[in-house]
């Protein structure tokens, strides 16, 4: 009943705000993580409690603003005032028991969010202004392989995250799956995270970055163990050398130019660190840190003119001709 | 008449509070490369920027943000690896208040794109013209002799030399009992 009751109160409460979203897409009360569903047990339990707490305040209030002592006129009378006493002490005994039972409870609920598994995956994300690298880590450095804005985990695993801020501070976020947890230049903050279902779960930044906060998202990718390992084996490979002859083209105009001193594609001379490892960009879902899917067509937009569509980012306009356009965007589209 | 006199003072401080920095996020395709052509000396050591540079009011030389992203190339082109902080490593310093080829932007510009003897390498495949423009502005205003109001954004570690925008060149310079450079000339 009361749960019930709650859940009216707390979608009333947020109805405005989420009108706008259809789907759960991003969103802390549609949990799929160990950590998400903690965290939404403890605001539920909060609210409710709350809830019941402010009616009894108030038919409280009533019953008091009903039964007022007109003027000061009427003589104390004792059993009224022992009475109200006990009343007064019992409310704070409660108060007290009340507050305590939540500290108690978020401690346990926010002290699951870096429980460390055994066997873990590791991986580094660092954030930069505005994009997300991904670093999977691991004790065999052969083994270790780097892509950009998209994270792949196997579901029911504790995947453990190195988080660091290269250039202001970020804010790691994918409501879905855990609570915040920023990543600030100089130190090395840690999440678990472990997803109970297999899905497509989007994270923002959370913390205000610079002009382009709002475009810098990331997707997490929860899927089986078998999907995650064929997954992983196929990104450490090197990227897959072009056979179309406009895709041969493409590389050559892309280590030639400006493209390779900031991307690394593995496999080529191309090994720029300064922007995100391109070695198979065309199986990421999305471009330019969540904002266009990965076609070959947006992707030459975002070459053409990545200042008119994501401003201020460090992504230059490079001069190139119209065939080179379509050389490097064929390339790019064709590293899968 | 002194009311009238304050309260129009305030609305001429409040306009002037409008004022702004500008930033140029996209160089148009025709003025990047309007910009790439320097007019340089035989000698490849100065001579003239192109005149859509003036147009431009000289942006690359005190642009706050132009500063700061030629702060953030110097570091991810490498440049410290030879130049250090500034004051020279394997590669020469911007301090000691010697120029090799001359303190012009232009000089300066050419020395990236298209690199100098004795090891300076050629950038113009590696950058666009206004990332060329960008880590000059950003050099030239290391190795000034004159401070700047404009400033790029602060180092994260811990500082090696005088701010970018104090003119280090001026506040280090030590012409020593025995110049490294003995036709270096008189204090700037």
């Amino acid at each position: 009943m009361i749960r019930a009751l709650s859940k009216i109160c707390l979608s009333a409460m947020l109805a405005v705000p989420l009108a706008a979203c259809g789907s759960n897409w991003q969103s802390a009360l549609d949990v799929h993580g160990t950590s998400a569903i903690s965290l939404k047990h403890l605001i539920l339990l909060i609210v409710a409690v709350c809830s019941v707490v402010w009616m009894l305040v108030m038919v409280a209030l009533i019953w008091a603003l009903w039964h007022r002592r007109e003027g000061l006129s009427t003589p104390p009378q004792p059993g009224r005032e022992r009475r109200m006493t006990i009343a007064v002490i019992g409310a704070v005994i409660v108060t007290a028991v009340i507050i305590g039972t939540f500290t108690i409870m978020s401690f346990f609920a926010t002290r699951s969010l870096s429980v460390a598994g055994q066997d873990e995956l590791t991986i580094r994300v660092r954030g930069l202004q505005w994009w997300w690298g991904i670093e999977y880590l691991g004790p065999d450095p052969s083994r270790r392989f780097e892509t950009a804005n998209e994270i792949h985990i196997p579901v029911g695993r504790s995947v453990h995250l190195k988080l660091e801020g290269l250039d202001v501070i970020h804010s790691f976020w994918v409501p879905s799956l855990a609570g915040k947890q920023d990543l600030i230049p100089g130190r090395s903050n840690e999440l678990t995270i472990r997803a109970e279902q297999p899905g497509v779960y989007r994270g923002q930044c959370a913390e205000y970055c610079g002009m382009q906060h709002a475009h810098m998202a990331l997707l997490v990718i929860a899927e089986s163990q078998d999907d995650f390992d064929k997954w992983a084996n196929a990104e450490r490979n090197a990227a897959a050398q072009p056979v179309e002859e406009e895709a041969a083209a493409g590389m050559q105009t892309f280590l030639t130019k400006p493209c390779a001193a900031c991307h690394t594609i593995r496999g080529t001379i191309a090994a720029g660190t300064t922007g995100p490892d391109l070695t198979h960009v065309g199986s990421r879902r999305t471009i330019a840190a969540g904002l266009f899917e990965t076609t070959r067509g947006s992707l030459a937009a975002w070459i053409a003119d990545p200042q008119t569509i994501k401003p201020g980012n460090n992504m230059p306009m490079v001069p190139l001709a119209p065939e080179e356009l379509r050389d490097v965007s064929a390339y790019l589209a064709s590293l899968k | 008449m002194k009311r009238m006199t304050s309260i129009l003072l305030a609305v001429v401080a409040a306009l002037a509070g409008c004022q702004r920095e500008q930033r140029q996020l996209r160089l148009d395709p025709p003025t990047a490369d309007a910009l790439d052509k320097i007019a340089l000396m035989p000698n490849g050591i100065a001579g003239a920027p192109p005149r859509v540079y003036f147009a431009l009011g000289k942006p690359y030389e005190a642009n706050a943000y132009n500063l700061s992203q030629g702060k953030r190339l110097y570091s991810w082109f490498g440049c410290k690896s030879c130049h250090g902080d500034g004051q020279g490593g394997s590669g020469p310093s911007f301090l000691d208040g010697w120029w090799y080829y001359g303190p012009e932007m232009v000089s300066i510009f050419a020395s990236i794109r298209d690199g100098r003897p004795h090891g300076m390498p050629s950038f113009r495949d590696k950058m666009t013209t206004d990332q060329i423009w960008q880590l000059a502005g950003y050099v030239q205003t290391i190795g000034s002799y004159e401070g700047k109001t404009a400033a790029p954004s602060r180092n994260d570690e811990k500082q090696t030399r005088p701010a970018e925008n104090r003119a280090p060149a001026k506040l280090r310079f030590d012409q020593g009992p025995s110049p490294v450079h003995l036709d270096q000339g008189p204090t700037p």
